[in-house]
């Protein structure tokens, strides 16, 4: 029985020193709605509307934000596997935003993603071995007998017997589903993983073992996290730094302690005061700010600052003008007229 | 620990793909009901003639409208025909234009239906001449395509493959439409599935996603589509006979046996009842068959 590694310590802060592995620069992503008879485009909704972060190597960065505020679009064609509508992705240095064909083929072994849904993202007809090999045998980096072997190597890496080669997906459990994925994810080596709320489909009990077995796997291969999610605590738990999301933008990205402490968004704020903490003192003092209103649809945002419909500091200034993404304390970005003020 | 359970499990063997499905389709009764009256069928039609040595066309004026008897087996027809050597003689050609014709329209309607759902540029085109082919007034174009075909083709691959390839075309392009038209359903759905989208970010060529992803997930819509154009192809095999278009009144098969019979049944109502029998158990056990393929196939379903 493999041992779990024991609840990891605080994360390590990366020093912003190592160098930036993936930088986007006002990336956006507009699903287009088609209606009528003659299928004409109507609109869009900007999933993802204009985000700049940088991650560096080996660092995890926290996504966070409500569901349908665009975090899974945005990993998703970070990865090449939505064309975006604008902006730059650059990977190393190098702009990966128009690469295609057998470039992006290869451009792949170094990105991956886990998946949310574990059952959905493992083919119900493949063995584990076929799933887990599959990006080997596309990229021809094995076959044969050394095929089978890297496969059993991959399956001990994230716990699991080398046994269940010859297992379908419906017969494990929803963690070492997850395990599968995050198995075939590491095949091919790759530098960076975006991981799309990789736990939110698992048992409580469970979900720890699997953020420890990421960053077990990070500490010992090196890896650069893009950790999606809608669980503070989570984030807190495995992220450096952590980005908050908006109807398709980010309006806050700071360290995770410093947002922890001290959320400077009028929108960070009221999530925050949401989320249980698991510090009793500061669950006694937490203040609650209840939300009113509807998140506005995404084909459709607000004028402004697109907070403002629900802001509880918001004033006309606001619904005029989009606030600036300002850094105001070092490497604590944030996009608000007022942040700071009080 | 629920998340350990199976690493406790005793150790299982390599087993092939094949032998699973093997063991679970020997595990489905009604498929094994459907292969043992299936392959009684075939057997019989190809045995048959060697051992019930009658000319199904040969006429015995002395015996027409024959009853059950131990030189007629079956009876006769009006015309003094043996009805059992005419059943096993239509049962070749009949079954022979059931598959061939079946497996025609299901390569055409699948390959249609996957390329429409999977690919998005040639959907339109695709699904509007699929449109189209369900519009068509199929009786006076099959009328056309047969007057205009049949010499040309009897004369140069003999009367009776002629016939029949024209025939077994002339069904399968006229009945792969709905089968495609499920199978881009079916597809549509499949490529939103996540693993799919794992696939792309792998770098799983496009050709490989379809043959490995998508293809094995739609198989039930193509199972359920094959047994039922096996019916269907034998069943229009036999209005075609009956318009005259079909294979030459002195050639038997079951449809044409049925439509036959049918101005007799007053008569002799086994002239209906056997060739009606022979389609329906043939499609049944056909069908059968299928489910316990598609079962067996489904390592969800398969039990491991
Ligand atoms: N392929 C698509 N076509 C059209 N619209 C889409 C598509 N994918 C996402 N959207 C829309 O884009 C918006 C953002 O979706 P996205 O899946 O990125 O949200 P999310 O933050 O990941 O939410 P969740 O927490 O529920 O996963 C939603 O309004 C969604 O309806
Ligand atoms: S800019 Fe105005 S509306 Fe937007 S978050 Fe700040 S105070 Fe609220
Ligand atoms: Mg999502």
């Amino acid at each position: 029985m493999p041992t779990e590694p024991a609840m990891a310590n605080a994360p390590v802060h990366s020093d912003s020193a190592t160098p930036v592995l993936l930088e986007v620069e006002n990336l956006a992503k507009h699903f287009p709605i088609m209606r009528g008879v003659f299928r004409r485009q109507v609109g869009s909704v900007r999933a993802v509307d204009g985000v700049d972060f940088q991650i560096h190597e080996r660092e995890t960065l926290g996504l966070v934000g409500e569901s349908g505020c665009g975090k899974s679009t945005a990993g998703r064609v970070i990865l090449r596997l939505y064309d975006p509508t604008a902006g730059r992705i650059a990977f190393r240095g190098e702009d990966i935003g128009g690469v295609r064909g057998e470039s992006l083929r290869r451009l792949r072994q170094s990105m991956q993603m886990v998946f949310q849904d574990p059952q959905d993202s493992l083919n119900p007809r493949m063995t584990v071995g076929s799933i887990v090999g599959e990006p080997l045998v596309e990229h021809g980096v094995a076959k044969g007998t050394a095929l089978d072997e890297r496969v059993d190597e991959l399956l001990n890496a994230v716990g699991l017997s080398a046994r269940f080669a010859n297992r379908y997906p419906h017969e494990f459990s929803g963690g070492q589903r997850q395990r599968i994925g995050i198995a075939r994810a590491l095949a091919l080596e790759p530098e960076f993983i975006v991981c799309d709320e990789p736990i939110a489909a698992l048992d409580v009990s469970i979900q720890a073992q699997v953020v420890n077995l990421l960053q077990d796997l990070q500490e010992r291969l090196g890896l650069t996290y893009l950790f999606i999610s809608h669980d503070l605590a989570m984030v807190r738990h495995i992220a450096d730094r952590v980005a908050v999301m908006y109807l398709g933008k980010i309006v806050e990205l700071a360290p995770s302690d410093e947002l922890y402490r001290e959320p400077l968004h009028p929108y960070t704020r009221a999530l925050m005061s949401a989320a249980p903490v698991h510090d009793p003192e500061l669950e006694a003092a937490r203040e609650r700010i209840i939300l009113t209103g509807d998140v506005p649809s995404p084909a459709d945002p607000p004028p402004g600052c697109r907070f403002s419909t629900r802001c509880p500091m918001a004033t006309p200034e606001c619904s005029a003008r989009e606030p600036e993404w300002r850094e105001l304390r070092p490497g604590h970005r944030v996009a608000c007229h007022y942040a700071g003020d009080a | 620990m629920a998340e350990q359970t199976y690493q406790d499990a005793p150790l299982h063997e390599h087993r092939s793909l094949w032998m699973d499905v093997w063991l679970a389709f020997r595990n489905h009764k009604g498929a094994l009901v459907g292969v043992g009256v299936f392959a009684f069928i075939v057997l019989a039609v190809l045995l048959g003639p060697f051992l019930h040595g009658i000319d199904p066309q040969y006429l015995d004026i002395q015996a027409r409208n024959a009853p059950v008897s131990w030189s007629h087996p079956l009876g006769t027809d009006n015309l003094g025909r043996d009805m059992l050597a005419q059943m096993l003689a239509g049962g070749r050609i009949s079954l022979a234009v059931g598959f061939t014709a079946m497996l025609l329209s299901l390569v055409l309607g699948t390959g249609v239906g996957v390329l429409a759902g999977y690919f998005k540029r040639l959907d339109g085109l695709l699904m509007r001449s699929t449109d189209l082919f369900l519009a068509l007034p199929l009786l006076p174009l099959l009328l056309v395509i047969i007057m205009l075909f049949r010499d040309t083709l009897r004369a140069a691959l003999g009367p009776e493959t002629g016939i029949f390839l024209l025939i077994v075309f002339v069904i399968g392009i006229t009945s792969w439409m709905q089968t495609a038209r499920i199978v881009r359903g079916e597809v549509l759905a499949i490529k939103e599935r996540e693993f799919v989208t794992a696939a792309r970010s792998i770098g799983t060529r496009e050709r490989r996603i379809v043959a490995r992803h998508v293809l094995p997930n739609v198989m039930s819509p193509i199972m359920v589509s094959a047994t039922l154009g096996i019916a269907n192809a034998i069943i229009t095999e036999s209005a075609l006979s009956f318009l005259g278009l079909g294979f030459p009144p002195d050639f038997p098969t079951w449809g044409r046996l049925l439509f036959d019979g049918a101005n007799f049944i007053s008569i002799t109502p086994a002239r209906v009842i056997w060739p009606g029998l022979a389609i329906s158990l043939t499609v049944l056990s056909v069908n059968y068959i299928g489910d316990g393929l598609r079962d067996a196939l489904d390592p969800r379903l398969r039990g491991t």
